[in-house]
C-alpha cells in the first residue's frame, strides 16, 4: 500500500485494475537475487494455475480474476459487478448470510472481491490448518451464492449510502466527472458503483446473469502463493473453479480514443482546496514503447519524492501535499493522467506549472542523469514488491493478465536497463506529443487557460 | 479513512487503527514457526533501544527509527509541531544537505516515508539488505545534525497547510470527528488533531521546530527496529558504528500528560453543512489502553476490550450489526474499534449510518439499548471461541509482512509496552473470560464517559 496516489482514495475502484499493473511495472529485478520458482500447470478440470510454494508462514493466498469487470455491466444498470462484489459473502449453499459469515470468522479465513473496469477480482486467504474447510467456503461463494432478498437490500442500501455520501466529496466528484468527460457513453464512462437510480433497479437476476456470463474458465486467471504443494492444491482448485462453464459470454467492448485536444472542464464546489487532474492519450500496455514511456513518466511525475513535478509543485513552491502522474492503460483505451490539490487562489498557478513541465518534457525529454537515476530506482526497488506472500500472489496475477510471460520476472530488469536516452526521447514524443493536456477541476472556478 | 503512511503524513491515530485494528498487539501464534520467534532486543550504551525481527524470505530489510514523541507531547499553542518537524527532517543536515538522504535512497531503489501519531513519530526505509549500514549512517546523522533555513521551512509549512485542507477542510466528516475528539478529552492532548489546528500550523516557526528537535531527537528517546534478512550480530555491529556514536543530546522528561478530570456529562457535537449529503454518527468512550490497564494492575482489561469490540461492535457478525442492521434495519451500517495501543487512556468508538427513514436520535437510542442488552446478556462459549480464534489468527496473518511486524513492535514500544508483553499477547487473549468482557463493558461504556457526534445534511434526510 505504499506509493498510493492521492487520487486513489476517491478513485479506488476506477483504477483497481490499473493499480495492480502499476505495482508490477514499477518492478525490476535488482540482481538475479530474486529467484521465484513458479509452478505453472493446468488441472484435470481445465483450470490454469501459477503456484509459488512458500512455507515460512502457515498461510495460503489465492488471487483470481475474470476478464470482464464493470465494463460488462448492463448499460441500463451500471453497478451490477460492484453490487455482486458485496454479495458473494452474504450467504451460499445452505448457509444464509449470518451463518456463512460466522463460519468465515470461525475459520479465520479472509475473502474479498472487487469490481475493476476490465476485470472482476477476488482474493482469498486461509490458515493451513483449516485449508480444506475454507476452500469449501470459497467454492460455495462462487458456485452457489444465494442472493437472498434480505441480504440484497442490505448491500444495496450500503452502496446507495456510499453514493449519497460521495455526492459532495471532491475526489469522488473528480472520479465520476473525469470518467464522463473522457469516455462519454462508452462503458468506461459509467461509474463502477453505478448511480442511485441504477443501483436501486438491480435485481438478483441481474447478479445471476452476470455470474453466468462472466464467471467462466477461459477468462479466468489464478495465482496461488503459500504453504501448499501442487498435488494438494489441484483438487481444491478443481472443486472451486472446475465446475464453471468453459467459456465466458462477454459483450464486446469497443476501443475508444481519449481526447487529444486541450480543454478545461470545471465542476464548482464550495471548498477551500481545488482538486485538479490533467490528462492526454497514453500508450497501451502492449505498445513497444511502453517501458520507455514508463521510465519517462517516473522522471516527470511517477517518482515518489524525486520527480520534476514533485520538485516544482511541492518542494519549491509548497503548492500541494501530493502531485503525481501515471500511465493508465486499460483494455480498450490508454491515458496519461496526473493530478494534485491546491488552495483555490493558487490553482491557476499550479495548472500553469504543470503545463510548463509537461511541455518542457515533451520538447526536451529527460537528461542522461535523470534517466540513469530513474533506471537505478526502478531496478533496485523490484525486490520490495516480493517481500510478502500476498504481494507475490498479486504480482503473479497481473503478469498473467498482462500476458507478459513467466520469464518476465527474470527479464524485467534487463528491459529497464536497455532503455536508452533515444528511447525515452521517442517515448516523450509519442506519449506527450505537443505537450498539451486537458484539465478537469473540482472546487472554486479556475481560469485554467494558458495565461 | 484508511490513509496510513503516505508521503510524510500525519497518521491521524484514529485512521491508523481503523486500518489495522489489532496492530498494536499482534504476534506469534505457532511456536513451530521460526521467524517471529527470533525477535531480540538490546540497548546501545547511549540508551537507544534496538529490536531485531528476522525474516529471511527475501533479501530486503525494513529499517525504522521510532521516537517516543508525538502530537500529545507538543507545547501548548504549537499543535502540529511534531508532524511539521517530521516533514522538515527530510530537508538535510550539515553532512548530507539538500535531501541527500532521499536521493541516495532513490538511487538504490529504496522506499522511504515517515509518520506521526499522538504518541510517536517514526521514519523508515525499505531497501535491499546490503544498504542497511548506509541507512543507519544517514538516519543517525539526521538524529543530531539537522539544518533548517527559512527557505525550506516556509514552503514546507504551505505543504502541511495543503495536507490539512485535503484531510480536513475539504471534508465535513473529518471536521466532525476532530470536534468529537476535542469534546471527548477535557484536558488530555489526545483531544488535539495530530496535524494541528490551522491557526497554530500557520504560526509554526523554524525555532519551534528546532526547539522540539533538540528536546526529543536523541538516542535515549529512540528505538531502532530492523526487520528482514539480517542477524542480531550484524545489526548490533552496524548500530554501534552509527547510532552508537550519537551522543545523548537531551535527557527527555517523563511523558506526563495532563490527566482527565472525572467526566460527569455526555457531550454532543453536531455538524450540519451543505457538504453533508448522508447523515451519520459516531460515539467515542474514554477507556483504558493496554498500558494504562497494565499499570493499574488490570492488564487483562485491554484484551477484554479487544474482544468486547469484536463481539459487540466490529464487523458483520457483531451483536449490534446483527440486531440493528440485519434484523431491525434501523441502521444501514455499523462498526467500531478499540485503539488499545496508547500511552494513556484511549478511545473506543462506534460509528453508524441510519436507514433512510430513521433519525440520528432514534439510531443513537437503539445503539444505547442494544449495548445495554449485550451487557445484560451472557456470552455464548461458542461465540467467544469463534471470536478468539479470529482475533488470534491476526497474529499469523501479520507474520506475512516484515513491515507489519516492525510496526507492531514500534507502536508497542512507544506507547508504554515491552517486547515481552507483545509476545505474550496471544496468551492474554486466550485467558480472557466471558465475564471479564462484560465487566469491562459495564465499567467503561458509560454515557458520562462518552461523546457523540452527528453529521447532518442541511435539510432533514430524505425519507
Amino acid at each position: 500500500m505504499t506509493d498510493v496516489s492521492p487520487l486513489r482514495a476517491g478513485h479506488a475502484r476506477w483504477i483497481a485494475a490499473w493499480f495492480g499493473f502499476f505495482v508490477l511495472a514499477i518492478a525490476a529485478l535488482p540482481r538475479p537475487a530474486l529467484a521465484i520458482d513458479i509452478q505453472r500447470f493446468t488441472t484435470p478440470g481445465g483450470v490454469h494455475v501459477w503456484l509459488v510454494e512458500e512455507a515460512t508462514v502457515p498461510l495460503i493466498t489465492v488471487n483470481f480474476a475474470w476478464r470482464g469487470g464493470a465494463a460488462q455491466d448492463d448499460a441500463a444498470r451500471p453497478g451490477i459487478a460492484n453490487l455482486l462484489s458485496a454479495m458473494l459473502d452474504e450467504g451460499a449453499g445452505d448457509l444464509e448470510s449470518r451463518a456463512y459469515q460466522k463460519r468465515m470468522e470461525a475459520l479465520a479465513m479472509r475473502m474479498s472481491f472487487d469490481a475493476g473496469r476490465d476485470a472482476f477480482f477476488g482474493e482469498f486467504r486461509t490458515l493451513v490448518e483449516t485449508r480444506d474447510e475454507a476452500f469449501e467456503m470459497l467454492r460455495l461463494a462462487l458456485n452457489e451464492p444465494l442472493f437472498e432478498a434480505d441480504a440484497l437490500e442490505r448491500m444495496r442500501e450500503q452502496i446507495l449510502t456510499g453514493i449519497r455520501d460521495n455526492e459532495t466529496n471532491p475526489r469522488n466528484i473528480m472520479a465520476r466527472t473525469f470518467s464522463t468527460v473522457v469516455f462519454g457513453d462508452h462503458p468506461y464512462g459509467r461509474a463502477v458503483e453505478g448511480t442511485a437510480e441504477s443501483v436501486a433497479a438491480i435485481t438478483a437476476d441481474d447478479l445471476r446473469g452476470y455470474v453466468a456470463r462472466v464467471f467462466a474458465r477461459d477468462n479466468l486467471t489464478i495465482s496461488v502463493v503459500g504453504d501448499i504443494d501442487q498435488a494438494t492444491l489441484t483438487p481444491l482448485i478443481d472443486a472451486v473453479f472446475g465446475g464453471l462453464p468453459a467459456s465466458a459470454d462477454l459483450a464486446a467492448v469497443p476501443d475508444i480514443a481519449v481526447p487529444a485536444e486541450p480543454f478545461v472542464h470545471s465542476t464548482e464546489l464550495n471548498v477551500p482546496q481545488t482538486t485538479i487532474q490533467f490528462a492526454r492519450p497514453g500508450l497501451m500496455r502492449d505498445d513497444p514503447d511502453f517501458i520507455p514511456a514508463f521510465v519517462l513518466n517516473h522522471i516527470l511525475g511517477g517518482g515518489a519524492f524525486s520527480s520534476r513535478l514533485y520538485e516544482e509543485v511541492r518542494e519549491k513552491r509548497g503548492l500541494a501535499y501530493g502531485v503525481y502522474s501515471y500511465l493508465y492503460p486499460l483494455d480498450h483505451a490508454a491515458l496519461f493522467v496526473g493530478g494534485l490539490a491546491t488552495r483555490a487562489e493558487r490553482a491557476d498557478e499550479a495548472i500553469a506549472i504543470v503545463r510548463e513541465e509537461v511541455r518542457r518534457m515533451a520538447q526536451e525529454g529527460p537528461t542522461e542523469e535523470e534517466l540513469a537515476g530513474a533506471k537505478a530506482f526502478l531496478k533496485g526497488s523490484y525486490a520490495l514488491r516480493f517481500d510478502t506472500g500476498n504481494k507475490i500472489s498479486g504480482q503473479l496475477l497481473m503478469v498473467q493478465m498482462e500476458k507478459l510471460g513467466h520469464e518476465y520476472f527474470t527479464n524485467r530488469n534487463d528491459l529497464i536497463e536497455a532503455v536508452t536516452i533515444e528511447d525515452v526521447r521517442r517515448a516523450a514524443e509519442r506519449l506527450l506529443g505537443d505537450g498539451e493536456v486537458f484539465i478537469v477541476t473540482v472546487g472554486q472556478p479556475v481560469d485554467g487557460s494558458d495565461g | 479513512m484508511t490513509s496510513v503512511l503516505f508521503r510524510r503524513i500525519a497518521v491521524a491515530a484514529r485512521a491508523c487503527f481503523l486500518a489495522l485494528p489489532l496492530l498494536g498487539v499482534i504476534l506469534i501464534a505457532s511456536p513451530a514457526r521460526a521467524f517471529v520467534e527470533g525477535v531480540e532486543t538490546f540497548d546501545l550504551d547511549n540508551g537507544m533501544q534496538v529490536v531485531v525481527i528476522p525474516d529471511r524470505r527475501a533479501p530486503v530489510v525494513t529499517h525504522m527509527v521510532w521516537y517516543r514523541v508525538g502530537a500529545a507531547d507538543e507545547p501548548i499553542g504549537q499543535a502540529g509541531i511534531a508532524h511539521f518537524l517530521e516533514h522538515l527532517l527530510f530537508k538535510g543536515t550539515k553532512n548530507n544537505p539538500d535531501g541527500a538522504f532521499s536521493k541516495y535512497i532513490a538511487s538504490v531503489g529504496g522506499q522511504e516515508n515517515a509518520f506521526t501519531s499522538s504518541d510517536y513519530t517514526a521514519y523508515f526505509q525499505r531497501v535491499a539488505k546490503e544498504h542497511l549500514g548506509d541507512m543507519m549512517r544517514f538516519e543517525a546523522d539526521r538524529m543530531a545534525n539537522l539544518i533548517l533555513t527559512e527557505a525550506v521551512v516556509d514552503p514546507e509549512r504551505d505543504v502541511v497547510i495543503e495536507e490539512r485542507k485535503s484531510r480536513t477542510d475539504n471534508n465535513p466528516g473529518a471536521q466532525m470527528s476532530e470536534a468529537l475528539s476535542a469534546a471527548l478529552w477535557f484536558e488530555h492532548p489526545y483531544g488535539r488533531p495530530v496535524i494541528g489546528w490551522m491557526n497554530e500550523i500557520e504560526n509554526l516557526t523554524l525555532e519551534h521546530a528546532i526547539s522540539f528537535y533538540d528536546r526529543y531527537y536523541t538516542p535515549n528517546n529512540a528505538i531502532l527496529i530492523v526487520a528482514g534478512d539480517v542477524t542480531t550480530d550484524e545489526v548490533r555491529r552496524l548500530a554501534e558504528e552509527t547510532y552508537g556514536k550519537v551522543e545523548r543530546r537531551a535527557e527527555t522528561p517523563p511523558r506526563m500528560r495532563a490527566e482527565e478530570p472525572v467526566h460527569r456529562t455526555h457531550r454532543m457535537v453536531r455538524l450540519q453543512s451543505p457538504l453533508v449529503t448522508q447523515a451519520s454518527m459516531m460515539r467515542t468512550y474514554v477507556v483504558p489502553s493496554y498500558t494504562t490497564a497494565h499499570n493499574n494492575g488490570a492488564g487483562w482489561e485491554g484484551e477484554a476490550l479487544d474482544l468486547f469490540a469484536e463481539l459487540a461492535i466490529r464487523g458483520s457478525t457483531s451483536a449490534l450489526y446483527q440486531k440493528l442492521v440485519v434484523e431491525e434495519k434501523i441502521a444501514v451500517s455499523i462498526g467500531g474499534y478499540y485503539r488499545g495501543s496508547a500511552l494513556d487512556d484511549t478511545e473506543l468508538a462506534i460509528f453508524a449510518t441510519p436507514a433512510p427513514d430513521v433519525s440520528l436520535g432514534e439510531l443513537e437510542a437503539a445503539i444505547d439499548r442494544e449495548l445495554a442488552a449485550f451487557l445484560d446478556s451472557e456470552i455464548a462459549e461458542e461465540d467467544l471461541a469463534r471470536v478468539k480464534r479470529s482475533v488470534l489468527a491476526g497474529a499469523i496473518y501479520a507474520q506475512d509482512s516484515q513491515q507489519t511486524l516492525a510496526r507492531v513492535f514500534g507502536i508497542a514500544l512507544t506507547t508504554g509496552g515491552t517486547v515481552e508483553r507483545v509476545l505474550a499477547w496471544p496468551d492474554r487473549v486466550r485467558a480472557v473470560t466471558a465475564e471479564q468482557i462484560l465487566e469491562v463493558g459495564r465499567k467503561y461504556l458509560l454515557k458520562t464517559r462518552s461523546a457523540t457526534g452527528y453529521l447532518v445534511p442541511p435539510t432533514p434526510p430524505r425519507s
